[in-house]
């Protein structure tokens, strides 16, 4: 595989783009940074796959569109299968003999949102997993249905105020926990997990390439910071990512074959939860008094699983 | 290199292994499938020559049957033959993506062993499913027999991948009558039922990274409804292609398809209109009760469900003799007349003699239909004929136990 130089941002950033800067995603919206990082990754020819969400609705109205390589979108669920088919083609045609350009290397790649990764599509995304196609899937994780104009998924955090779980006088937003989707990629055995961010561009970048180089069903979860349903500036995607990984909200680690634990970031200073939740307009109900309650379990839940995190990569097994 | 599979000139096949072998012959590059009864065979018969050498493609079990055909829509992008079967609650799941292949214009072959749909769950066969996929955009061929569904799967693939058509093709036949049922059966050798089929010529193809291409776009109210009336074009424009397939199928094998059997119409008083596996029974009824009684009845099975065949179904009907037809549809109607009953009157409003229409739910969930039930309905047709007037309800129930059922009846004043 040909391996992309990853010294420094800007020329990373000028790299071979097959990702076009003309789509239709909201201006500050974190997809296009995590899409176009992976395709600068690679100099690999690319088969991807996305799911009905922001992503494939912003990116191929026809007759435009911004994908410069080979590109799929079936429905809202099946990208995984789409992807992982697609694969299983490859290898039926190079045994065969009928592919134009068989010494050509070609990677596989799925992109979902969290409503297609975590709810939709779960069951696609797992069956493909379970399968072992040689193949990477990566979520655009931005903890709710943003698409459709910011329902609540299973992927939204405690006390987030979206429409379908919305803060009121007698409601502070989302009850439930998020899913812990890495757990449950790593629970199918896969070879290589991570949960990536692209503020942390370079360890985002290796990961990536750590994910393709792998043969196997590989998962990447990426926090993708969304102006629109966070409610924050658009100018501010990075610095709320920052706020994201430095709170611990949103940890950095990868799983190998999916027992080994390796955490890829471990912020200087440790900040207060207070500062990500403050910087979006989704969680300023959790700042009135009554909503206290809130704020510190959510503090709770992240100061638990830092030591879950630490301890299983102490654990080495 | 797969293995030839020996083949006797005469096998004992049932429907669903007939289809197995006319999928293991085209050579398929991925199916992607999950097994549901009575369609089950289909898979377990291929999954058998995976296991010994006489496939070389890829053979994916998915989660589900919407997972089979989305795995066969992201297969059959990336440029290669694909093929899969399902029946019933199967093809329910399937149904998004059924929609999603036509509109794509991905040449992918589902064989569909026809099954109830549930609730009440049934195993049996019946056409609700065949005629849930009606509007999906798909070719729907109806195979009538084992022999029937070995030829016409090696038919779909040349029908579905030719460059004028390009669009998916289901080839049905009835579960258990015909998917279960073991008879004679001619096969092709492989290598003479290869050439048949052909090479699959890829068409925007995502291996070749020579020329990329955008599978699935989106459009809304600029660009949605061209697309679609280009798709049903194809599907119209489809007609001369099936017709010259089977023309090449009955110069190979002396088989002869037609997109519309019709069965002793040239002096017919009455007929009866009914697909799959019925036709034979209805056959020899009416050739029974020609002798018996003297009625003219004919038969007529529309064997392409899409594109409808109103050119060929007007012109079977076109007879001057011909006062009343009764259409059979296997299938629940769900509060309106049955589906065959809708598109054969249509096609038989524009021919000259008009005759009688009415319509028969019969079949469901796998109830017997018999020669004696057959040789009823016609009686109640020439009635009809007989009276000038429709002397029942316009649509009943063959075979429903307890009271009986009808709906509508024709002014008479």
């Amino acid at each position: 595989m040909a391996i992309t130089s990853i010294k420094n941002l800007k020329e990373f950033s000028t790299n071979n783009d097959r990702f076009e800067g003309a789509h239709l995603l909201c201006p500050g919206c974190a997809h296009s940074m995590i899409v176009r990082e992976l395709m600068n990754c690679t100099d690999d020819n690319l088969v991807i796959a996305s799911n009905t969400g922001c992503l494939e609705v912003s990116t191929a109205v026809y007759p435009y569109t911004s994908w410069d390589t080979s590109w799929i979108h079936i429905g809202f669920e099946n990208a995984a299968t789409a992807a992982s088919c697609a694969e299983s083609m490859y290898k039926a045609r190079k045994n065969k003999g009928t592919l134009k350009d068989p010494d050509a290397p070609v990677k596989f790649v799925a992109f979902g949102g969290d409503g297609s990764t975590y709810d939709i599509g779960f069951q696609w995304l797992s069956g493909a997993m379970e399968r072992g196609h040689d193949f990477t899937y990566i979520c655009l994780d931005n903890e709710n249905y943003a698409n459709t104009g910011g329902q609540r998924s299973s992927a939204t955090p405690v006390g987030a105020n979206t429409s379908t779980a919305q803060a009121g006088s007698h409601s502070y937003g989302k009850k439930q926990k998020k899913k812990d989707m890495v757990a449950i990629m790593a629970a199918h055995g896969a070879p290589y997990v991570a949960q990536l961010a692209p503020n942390k561009w370079k360890s985002m970048a290796k990961g990536f390439q750590k994910a393709l180089e792998t043969e196997g069903p590989c998962f990447i979860n990426t926090v993708s910071a969304c102006t629109t349903e966070w409610k924050f500036d658009p100018k501010d995607t990075i610095n709320v990512t920052d706020l994201a990984t430095d709170t611990l909200m949103f940890p950095i680690y990868e799983i190998i074959d999916g027992h080994e634990l390796n955490i890829l970031y471990r912020p200087k200073n440790i900040l207060k939860v207070e500062d990500y939740l403050g910087a979006q307009g989704r969680y300023r109900h959790l700042f009135k008094p009554e909503n206290k309650h809130v704020i510190e379990r959510i503090q709770k839940d992240i100061d638990e699983k830092w030591e879950f995190l630490q301890r299983r990569e102490e654990a080495r097994i | 290199m797969a293995k030839e599979f020996e083949l006797n000139e005469v096998e004992v096949w049932d429907g669903n292994y007939a289809a197995s072998q006319a999928l293991r012959q085209a050579q398929i590059d991925v199916v992607a499938a999950y097994p549901i009864t009575p369609s089950t065979p289909i898979v377990e018969g291929y999954g058998s020559y995976v296991a010994n050498g006489y496939v070389d493609g890829e053979f994916v079990m998915v989660e589900s049957e919407h997972g089979a055909m989305s795995g066969c829509v992201g297969a059959s992008a990336a440029g290669g033959r694909v093929a899969t079967a399902t029946s019933s609650q199967g093809f329910a799941l399937m149904t998004e993506v059924l929609y999603q292949a036509s509109g794509m214009r991905l040449p992918i072959v589902l064989t569909v062993v026809n099954r109830a749909l549930a609730s009440p769950l049934n195993v049996r066969g019946d056409h609700s499913d065949m005629y849930l996929g009606r509007d999906s955009g798909w070719i729907q061929i109806d195979a009538f027999d084992a022999q029937e569904a070995y030829d016409l799967a090696l038919c779909a693939f040349r029908i579905g991948e030719h460059l004028d058509v390009r669009l998916p093709v289901m080839m049905h036949q009835d579960g258990f009558t015909t998917s279960h049922k073991a008879q004679n059966v001619y096969p092709l050798k492989d290598s003479v039922a290869y050439k048949f089929v052909g090479e699959y010529v890829p068409v925007d193809d995502m291996l070749d990274f020579s020329r990329p291409v955008t599978h699935g776009a989106q459009t809304e109210e600029d660009w949605h409804f061209e697309h679609k009336a280009k798709q049903h074009k194809a599907l119209m424009d489809s007609r001369t292609v099936i017709d010259e397939v089977f023309a090449d199928f009955k110069k190979l094998t002396g088989r002869e398809y037609k997109r519309v059997e019709s069965y002793m119409m040239e002096d017919a008083e009455v007929a009866l209109v009914l697909l799959g596996s019925s036709v034979e029974t209805a056959v020899l009824a009416a050739k029974q009760l020609r002798e018996e009684e003297g009625i003219k009845v004919g038969i007529v099975a529309p064997r392409c469900f899409r594109p409808f065949p109103y050119d060929l179904v007007r012109e079977a009907l076109d007879v001057p003799s011909l006062k009343a037809v009764c259409c059979m549809d296997k299938s629940a109607p769900g509060g309106a007349m049955g589906a065959l009953f809708n598109e054969v009157s249509a096609a038989a409003y524009s021919t000259e003699a008009r005759p009688m229409m009415t319509n028969y739910v019969y079949g469901l969930g796998g109830r017997d239909f018999a020669v004696d039930e057959a040789k009823r309905i016609m009686k109640e047709q020439k009635a009809h004929a007989d009276a000038g007037h429709i002397t029942t309800d316009i649509q009943q129930f063959s075979g429903l136990r307890g009271p009986k059922l009808g709906f509508f009846q024709t002014r008479r004043d």
